[in-house]
């Protein structure tokens, strides 16, 4: 087995045991890279030197037996829409092609204590707006399992760059399933943590009530050592949580927490693939042949989720993004402007993509006098019949396990010129943005034609730990996850 | 015409914190532009606000202290517009839920007690300042963000300002409260109170108000009653020839005195005001309610009445000594300090005090007499005498020195001695023989007279009490 083709874990192993050098593993790992990256295109931005250097000040640690770090010598990739001091950060956006932040995410912060190495920035929809990484302003990313197929997104860097062996792990973003559905498209785990678990100073914002920072791993084991790393209290985030994180790593194994599973009806009709469907009940055989029972549940205001989620996120979104205006910082047009309306609309007309300038401007729709009670409120109210059904629903059951998506990894260019039907790509995603549950996409099987299929599996509030154990189970009994892609 | 004034007012005052609402940033007024920010005012991308707590602290005591209803469910909304010193481009405001509701303040107005409602009073973030260059060719403005994310109190009365005395009798009360209660230093100078006034006028006996005209950016009281002024007299005149008021809003300018239109209704701003999802909404209990209002002192109103009625001075008086709390502290610890009458203590600080804290642009916290040294001064004014004791009392302002030692070191002691006495008091019954005759025929002010011949040549150091006996008893004898 190749270096690169470890676990995060497997990595740390070796790195502590002095079996391998952190300088090795970076060097192993850009060669890979340099080999691979031409055909995925998953990075926006690479930075061999800086992990080299922090590679070597792990390696200095370890020979003068100081204490290192839970992600001590692992190489991982960011999301670049999340703040990185020093280093570029720009969001795939022309608007931010420039943008060095002069401070770390909160993630950030955490994974450097931890002696994790950064090794880059990932591509994304611009803005995190988009479910096939096509919106990137810069380039395409490509699935690793069929290189004409999109990754999804808006985290489709991280995933593809994970799947593609180009990291070991990686951090994404997830607003109403940009973790989670490419995790599915590229047959990896993703994890979106609770709202509020993980803090968001330093995450740009794209809808600030539904935005996550999650995970993007190998396998379930390394998603609980990423998520451990970046769970927790920040005083500068408040809405972040200040409930202790459990320990996610300890009885991650155990069985005792798969009990009673929840199939939502809703989600299993028209739209859904045969080969998923078909999948996901296989998967179900599993969980019941391990003492599982699965219960027939129903969530009826789920129909409205995909409206109610446009609205918000799209209110939010125009707010949100109303600063990139070439005042301060990023892109300024160049023509000169005797007014600065003029210069604003300029700025934002050449430097926004088509995806972003369609929800900024319906999120000021929505938003407008006359308009807001008709839509933003009620969404808000939806939103919230959405959260009693979920209330309901857990009432019933431990969990709630459905496809990650309705169809697997798309061509490229099929849908992006179809919005609507993009935007159905998160159907079953982005319901947990909404009520703020965590939620894990695990590989639960292939198609005919070879691409991943993805199981999703939502918890209650703070239930990480459960939804791991959970997942955990699911792994140990397959081996979907131990698949790779052909990329030679 | 005949026409009734209907006016309302939005105030703006800078809370007195040391950081700023969202971030720790200093709040320093006068610093180099742009040294007083962070990631977080700038309003870089991925930052989010954490509420300063005192500042929300300081917009409860204001909301109580003016009588309003405390929300118990308090939140945060954007309030979206474009602005160069805007650094989010949306401002962190409060619309739905403010932090209270419905108060009022009571003003005098030409004698007269009238009762102005408070719409609302909320917490909100304050934007950078443009600076223009100077030269009109420079091409280009530049923006200090210093003063962006400065906490500031916005106090919003109901339209039932009718007059510009009332608004300038609600301004000053206003300001007053704020000064008491210790939330805003109200510098206008350094812009910590600002204005937007709300005017329209219909004819006498009509049921509706007329068309609104919003006036924006007054940075003083004056400025206020200035655009108020001229408003009125605009509008009066359009009314008298028949013409509509256009609903509008409005920019005061300074240096031609007139208001000047700045946008029509139609191209008002829509804020698109919702909810602040990056701040938890904040519930607030009664137990916070009364731990706030235990700190609000008794304010300049109670606090002058009871001054007429505990210290026997007159409203006049109370009125000035209560104007500032630091002042009314002043005299109540006065008061405390001796048994000397609290009008003779009123007379010195309206008279003296005051007078020489004008004089020298200073403030009743920063004076260089503390209470102790005045009343000890006072205390021995029946043994120097009243112009000893003021010429002592300038020495006092101008060296921080206290009364004995200024009085030991300039030699003031009084000339009681009366053998000392009766030898210049004989020379001037000598030189004086017409005074001395008139005193004889009963004219009593010839008594004065010799006095005062006598104070002139003791310079003052004589004790015109003693003088009196001694020339009564002389000029008596000599009858």
């Amino acid at each position: 087995m190749f270096l690169h083709e470890l676990t995060a874990n497997g990595i740390r192993e070796k790195v502590k045991n002095r079996e391998v050098s952190c300088v090795e593993v970076v060097k192993e790992l850009f060669r890979r890279i340099k080999q691979k990256e031409a055909l995925i295109e998953a990075y926006i931005f690479l930075d061999e030197e800086g992990a080299l250097s922090k590679a070597s000040e792990i390696d200095d640690k370890l020979e003068s037996g100081k204490e290192i770090g839970l992600l001590a010598g692992i190489p991982i990739a960011i999301k670049d829409n999340i703040s990185t001091k020093n280093i570029y950060t720009t969001c795939a956006s022309k608007i931010l092609e420039n943008y060095i932040p002069p401070y770390n995410a909160f993630v950030v912060k955490k994974l450097l204590q931890e002696d994790a190495i950064i090794i880059g920035k990932t591509n994304l929809d611009e803005f995190a707006m988009g479910s096939s990484t096509e919106n990137s302003a810069f380039h395409i990313t490509r699935n690793p399992w069929d290189t004409e197929s999109v990754p999804g997104g808006s985290s489709g860097g991280s995933a593809a760059a994970v799947s593609a062996d180009m990291a070991f792990m990686a951090l994404g973003s997830d607003t109403g399933g940009s973790v989670r559905q490419p995790a599915s498209f590229c047959g990896n785990v993703g994890f979106k943590p609770t709202y509020g678990r993980v803090s968001r100073y330093g995450l740009i914002a794209f809808a600030s009530s539904l935005d996550q920072i999650g995970t993007l791993t190998k396998d379930v084991f390394d998603a609980a050592m990423l998520l451990q790393v970046i769970s927790g209290h920040d005083a500068l985030d408040s809405t972040c949580s200040a409930l202790d994180v459990p320990n996610y790593l300890s009885d991650i194994n155990c069985r005792d927490n798969v009990v009673r599973i929840g199939i939502p009806r809703e989600f299993f009709r028209e739209g859904l693939d045969s080969e998923i469907r078909n999948a996901l009940m296989n998967a179900l055989e599993i969980y019941k042949k391990n003492g599982a029972v699965v219960i027939d549940l129903s969530l009826p205001h789920c129909e409205y989720a995909i409206a109610t989620y446009c609205i918000i996120a799209t209110a939010e979104a125009c707010s949100n993004l109303a600063r990139y205006d070439g005042v301060r910082y990023g892109y300024r047009s160049r023509l000169d402007d005797d007014n600065i309306v003029d210069m604003y609309s300029r700025t934002r007309a050449e430097a926004f993509g088509d995806e972003v300038k369609r929800r900024i401007l319906l999120g000021n729709y929505v938003l407008s006098a006359g308009y807001y009670e008709a839509y933003y409120l009620k969404a808000s109210k939806v939103r919230n019949l959405i959260k009693n059904d979920f209330d309901e629903a857990f009432t019933k059951v431990d969990c709630i396990i459905s496809p990650t998506c309705p169809t697997p990894a798309f061509k490229i260019g099929e849908k992006i010129l179809d919005p609507l039907e993009m935007y159905l790509s998160d159907v079953y995603t982005n319901i947990a943005n909404l009520v703020g549950i965590p939620g894990i996409s695990i590989p639960c099987g292939f198609t005919t034609a070879g691409l991943p299929i993805g199981m999703q599996i939502l918890g209650k509030h703070f239930e990480e730990k459960k939804i791991l154990q959970i997942a955990k189970l699911f792994e140990q009994e397959t081996d979907f996850h131990l698949q790779k892609p052909k990329l030679d | 015409m005949e026409y009734n004034i209907v006016i309302g007012l939005e105030t703006h005052a800078e809370l007195n914190t040391d950081t700023k609402l969202f971030c720790g940033c200093s709040t320093s007024f006068g610093s180099e532009p742009n040294t007083q920010t962070c990631p977080i005012c700038l309003g870089l991308p991925g930052v989010l606000p954490v509420i300063n707590r005192k500042a929300f602290d300081h917009t409860l005591k204001t909301a109580l202290a003016l009588n309003c209803e405390i929300n118990d469910f308090v939140n945060f909304d954007r309030k979206n517009y474009y602005y160069p010193d805007l650094p989010k481009n949306y401002q962190i405001s409060q619309n739905h839920f403010n932090v209270g509701n419905n108060g009022s303040v009571d003003i005098i107005v030409k004698g007269e007690k009238k009762r102005i409602g408070i719409n609302n009073v909320h917490l909100e973030e304050d934007a950078g300042k443009l600076v223009h260059p100077e030269a009109s060719d420079a091409g280009h403005s530049l923006i200090d963000f210093n003063r962006a994310g400065v906490p500031l109190v916005e106090i919003v009365t109901n339209p039932d300002l009718r007059s510009i005395d009332d608004v300038q009798g609600y301004m000053h009360t206003l300001r007053n409260i704020l000064q008491y209660i210790n939330v805003s230093d109200c510098k206008m100078q350094e812009g910590s109170l600002r204005f937007e006034a709300s005017i329209s006028l219909c004819r006498k006996g009509a049921k509706v108000f007329g068309n609104r005209v919003e006036i924006k950016n007054l940075n003083s009281m004056k400025a206020v009653m200035k655009v108020l002024a001229y408003e009125i007299s605009r509008q009066k005149e359009l009314l008298d020839k028949g013409a509509q008021i256009v609903m509008e809003t409005r920019l005061w300018d300074e240096v031609d005195g007139v208001s000047r239109r700045m946008r029509t209704k139609e191209e008002a701003h829509d804020y698109r005001y919702f909810p602040e999802p990056d701040l938890v909404p904040i519930l607030v209990d009664k137990k916070s309610i009364d731990r706030i209002r235990e700190t609000i002192p008794e304010l300049s109103a109670m606090r002058r009445q009871r001054f007429t009625s505990e210290y026997l001075i007159s409203d006049y008086e109370a009125g000035i000594l209560t104007e500032s709390k630091p002042l009314a502290d002043y005299f109540e610890e006065c008061v405390k300090l001796t048994i000397v009458s609290p009008k003779e203590l009123s007379n010195w600080i309206i008279n003296d005090v005051l007078r020489v804290l004008n004089e020298k642009k200073s403030h009743i916290q920063d004076f260089t007499i503390s209470p102790k040294m005045l009343v000890d001064l006072i205390e021995m004014k029946s043994e120097i005498g009243g112009s000893i004791a003021k010429e002592v009392f300038s020495e006092m302002s101008n060296t921080g020195k206290d009364a004995s030692s200024i009085v030991r070191e300039k030699n003031l002691t009084p000339l009681s001695n009366a053998e000392e006495l009766n030898f210049i008091i004989s020379k001037i019954i000598e030189d004086n023989p017409k005074a001395i005759e008139d005193y004889g025929k009963g004219k009593k002010s010839a008594l004065s007279f010799l006095v005062g011949q006598t104070m002139k040549i003791t310079k003052g150091k004589a004790n015109p009490k003693i003088l009196i006996d001694i020339f009564r008893e002389k000029l008596e004898n000599n009858l």
